[in-house]
C-alpha cells in the first residue's frame, strides 16, 4: 500500500530554518563576530564549555564558534558562484546545442565525455595546486568541471520541449529560431535548470570545502570550515569541539540544500509530466 | 582464401551488429581519449607557473649544470611535440621519470602504493554493494513504506555528505572515544592491515552507497513499472517469480553503474587517505600537488584516467552482451 504524500510541505520548513541561519551568519558575520580571527596565544587550546568558548579554542587560541560563524562567508558564497556560473554556460551552450545539434553539439558532448572521464576531485586538487590558485581560480575551476553536467541537462530538457505541439506551432506561425529558442523553449527549462542549480551549491559547496582541507583554496588564516576541519586533527585529543561544530555545519549545510533541491526537482518533474 | 576472402570476412566482422565491431570502435574511441587526455597531462609541465626546468629541479641547488642536464633529459629545448612524443614513448614503456621530491623513480614509488589504495577501493566497494542494492531492492518493493522513505532521505543526505567530515567523525567516535578501531596509519600487514581499513573503508562507502541505492531503487521501480508485471500478475504467478523476473532484468543497468562507481572510488580515497593518513596513491597525489613535485602528479592522474577507461570499456562490452537491445542500436 502506497502512503499517501503529505500535503504539508514539511521539507522547505525543516530546511528552510538551518538555511535561514547559515545565510544570516554569511550576511552579517562582520557584526556578530567582528573579532572572530583575534588570536590568544596565552589561551592556547581549551576543551568545550570553557568559560566564553562553548566549543572551545584551537591552537592560537581563536574560538570555534565564532571562527565556524565567520567561515560561513567563504564556504557558502563561492559554491553560488560556482552553481550560477555554471547554469549560466548550461543554458547558453546547452540550448544551442539541444536546439540547433550538428557540429556544436558533437563537440560539446565530446568535451563532456573528456571532463567526466577523470573525478572532479582529482582534477579540481591538480589544477587548482599547480596554478597556485586561490579562492576564485578554484571556483572558475569548478565551474568548468561543473559545466558539462548542465550542459547535458540543459540540452536534454529542450530536445524534450522541442518535440512539442506548441513549438511545431511557433514554426509555423514563423518565429525565428533565436526568439523560440530564448522565448519558448527556456521558460520551460528553467525550474529544472533551478533546482539542479540548488544541488549544484551543494556538491560545490562539498568539492570547495575538500579542497580548502587539503590545503588549497583558501589563503592561511581566512576562516573556513574545511581549513578548520584539517586543523583540527591536531587538536582531537584535546578539543572535540573544533571538529564536531565545522563538520556538523558542513553536512547539515549540504543536507539542507540537497533535500530542498531534491524536493523542488521532484516537483517540478511531476508538474512537467501531467501537463 | 585470398583477398576476396578476407575482404568478405573483415566487412562480416566489422558488419553493425557485431560483436566485434563494437569492440573495435569502442577501443578506438577509449585509446583516442587517452591520447587527448595525456597530452593535457603532459601539458601540465608547461602549465605551471616558472621554469619547467627549475619546477623539475625541486629544492637542490640550482647550478646552471643541473639545468642543463634537466633540459637534455627532459628534452626541454626540443619542440613542445617532439616533448610530447619523448615523454610518451617513456610512458607506454612505464617509465614516468623520477620523483622530485622523493628520490627514486615514480613507477617504484607508485608500486610502493597501490596495493593499499586497491584494497582500500575493494574493501567499500564490496560494503557498498552489500548494504546498498538488497536496500534498494527493498525499498523499492515497497515504495511509499516508512523504510522506503528513511533510507531515500538517508541516502539524500549521504550523497551530499562530505567524506572528510564523515571520515573525522567516525575517526573521534570510534578511534578516539570508544577506542575500537586504530586512529592513523596503514597496520603492520595481513589482517592487521584489513583491520587499520575498516573506518576508512566505511567513510568511502558511506557517499558511494547512498548513490548506488539511489540508481537500485530507480532501477526496480522502473521494471515493477512494466506492462510484463502486470501481466505476469495478472496470470496468476507466485509473487517468488515476479521478483526473480524483475530483479533480473532490473540489474542489467545497476551492474552497469556499479562499474562505473568503482572507477570513481579512485577520486573518493584522495580525500580518505588524507583523512586517515593512509599511505596510499590518493595521500600522495595530494602531497605531489602541495610539493609539485609533476612526475608523480603526471603519472597518478594519467593511470587514474586509464583505469577508468578501461573500466566503462569492460562495462560497456558486457552490458552489449548482456542486453540484446544495445545492438540493434551499435555503439553509443
Amino acid at each position: 500500500m502506497k502512503l499517501r504524500r503529505s500535503r504539508r510541505p514539511i521539507i522547505p520548513i525543516v530546511t528552510g530554518i538551518p538555511l535561514s541561519i547559515i545565510a544570516i551568519f554569511v550576511i552579517a558575520s562582520r557584526w556578530i563576530v567582528p573579532n572572530a580571527t583575534r588570536q590568544d596565544i596565552m589561551t592556547g587550546v581549551t576543551s568545550p564549555g570553557t568559560t566564553g568558548h562553548l566549543f572551545g579554542t584551537d591552537q592560537l587560541g581563536r574560538d570555534i564558534t565564532q571562527l565556524a560563524i565567520a567561515g560561513a562567508g567563504s564556504a557558502v558564497v563561492g559554491p553560488i558562484v560556482i552553481a550560477l556560473g555554471s547554469m549560466m554556460i548550461g543554458i547558453l551552450l546547452g540550448t544551442f546545442a539541444g536546439y540547433m545539434g550538428g557540429w556544436l553539439d558533437l563537440l560539446l558532448s565530446k568535451y563532456a565525455d573528456l571532463l567526466l572521464a577523470l573525478p572532479t576531485t582529482l582534477v579540481a586538487l591538480v589544477v587548482t595546486g599547480l596554478v597556485d590558485g586561490g579562492y576564485w581560480v578554484t571556483v572558475l575551476v569548478l565551474i568548468m568541471l561543473f559545466s558539462p553536467t548542465d550542459i547535458r541537462m540543459v540540452r536534454g530538457s529542450v530536445i524534450a520541449q522541442s518535440g512539442r505541439p506548441y513549438i511545431e506551432s511557433a514554426k509555423v506561425l514563423g518565429l525565428g529560431r533565436t526568439r523560440i529558442m530564448f522565448r519558448h523553449i527556456l521558460p520551460n527549462v528553467l525550474p529544472v535548470a533551478f533546482s539542479t542549480m540548488l544541488l549544484n551549491v551543494a556538491f560545490a559547496l562539498v568539492s570547495m570545502s575538500a579542497l580548502s582541507f587539503l590545503g588549497l583554496g583558501v589563503g592561511p588564516g581566512v576562516p573556513d570550515w574545511g581549513r578548520q576541519l584539517s586543523d583540527s586533527r591536531d587538536l582531537l585529543d584535546r578539543n572535540w569541539g573544533s571538529l564536531v561544530l565545522p563538520a556538523m555545519l558542513i553536512i547539515i549545510t549540504a543536507a539542507a540544500i540537497n533535500l530542498l533541491g531534491d524536493w523542488l526537482q521532484e516537483r517540478f518533474e511531476e508538474r512537467s509530466v501531467s501537463r | 582464401m585470398d583477398t576476396a576472402h578476407s575482404y568478405r570476412r573483415l566487412t562480416q566482422l566489422l558488419s553493425r551488429g557485431s560483436l566485434t565491431r563494437f569492440v573495435i570502435v569502442r577501443l578506438a574511441a577509449t585509446g583516442l581519449l587517452l591520447l587527448v587526455l595525456s597530452f593535457v597531462v603532459f601539458a601540465l609541465l608547461h602549465l605551471t607557473p616558472g621554469d619547467p626546468a627549475r619546477n623539475l629541479v625541486g629544492v637542490r641547488n640550482v647550478t646552471p649544470e643541473l639545468l642543463q642536464s634537466i633540459r637534455d633529459k627532459y628534452h626541454l629545448n626540443d619542440p613542445f611535440m617532439s616533448q610530447y612524443l619523448h615523454w610518451l614513448g617513456n610512458v607506454l614503456h612505464g617509465d614516468f621519470g623520477e620523483s622530485i621530491r622523493n628520490n627514486t623513480t615514480v613507477t617504484t614509488l607508485l608500486s610502493d602504493r597501490v596495493t593499499l589504495t586497491l584494497q582500500l577501493a575493494s574493501l567499500s566497494f564490496v560494503l557498498t554493494v552489500l548494504v546498498a542494492v538488497p536496500l534498494g531492492i527493498a525499498a523499492a518493493w515497497r515504495s511509499g513504506s516508512v523504510l522506503d522513505r528513511s533510507v531515500s532521505a538517508a541516502s539524500i543526505v549521504g550523497i551530499g555528505a562530505p567524506t572528510y567530515a564523515v571520515g573525522l567523525l567516525l575517526l573521534y567516535v570510534f578511534g578516539l572515544w570508544l577506542d575500537i578501531f586504530p586512529v592513523y596509519g596503514s597496520g603492520d600487514g595481513g589482517l592487521d592491515r584489513w583491520w587499520h581499513l575498516v573506518l576508512p573503508a566505511i567513510t568511502l562507502a558511506s557517499g558511494l552507497a547512498a548513490m548506488v541505492f539511489k540508481l537500485t531503487r530507480t532501477a526496480v521501480i522502473a521494471e515493477l513499472n512494466q506492462d510484463y508485471v502486470a501481466f505476469a500478475q495478472s496470470r496468476g504467478l507466485s509473487h517468488r517469480q515476479i521478483r526473480s523476473l524483475v530483479l533480473r532484468n532490473a540489474m542489467i543497468p545497476v551492474a552497469t553503474s556499479l562499474g562505473l562507481v568503482f572507477a570513481f572510488l579512485f577520486g573518493g580515497t584522495i580525500l580518505v587517505e588524507v583523512t586517515f593518513a593512509l599511505q596510499g596513491i590518493g595521500s600522495l597525489l595530494a602531497g605531489s600537488v602541495t610539493f609539485k613535485d609533476l612526475p608523480v602528479v603526471q603519472a597518478i592522474t594519467l593511470l587514474t584516467a586509464t583505469v577508468i577507461a578501461l573500466t566503462a570499456l569492460t562495462v560497456d562490452i558486457l552490458y552489449y552482451l548482456v542486453d540484446p537491445r544495445v545492438r540493434k542500436r551499435g555503439p553509443r
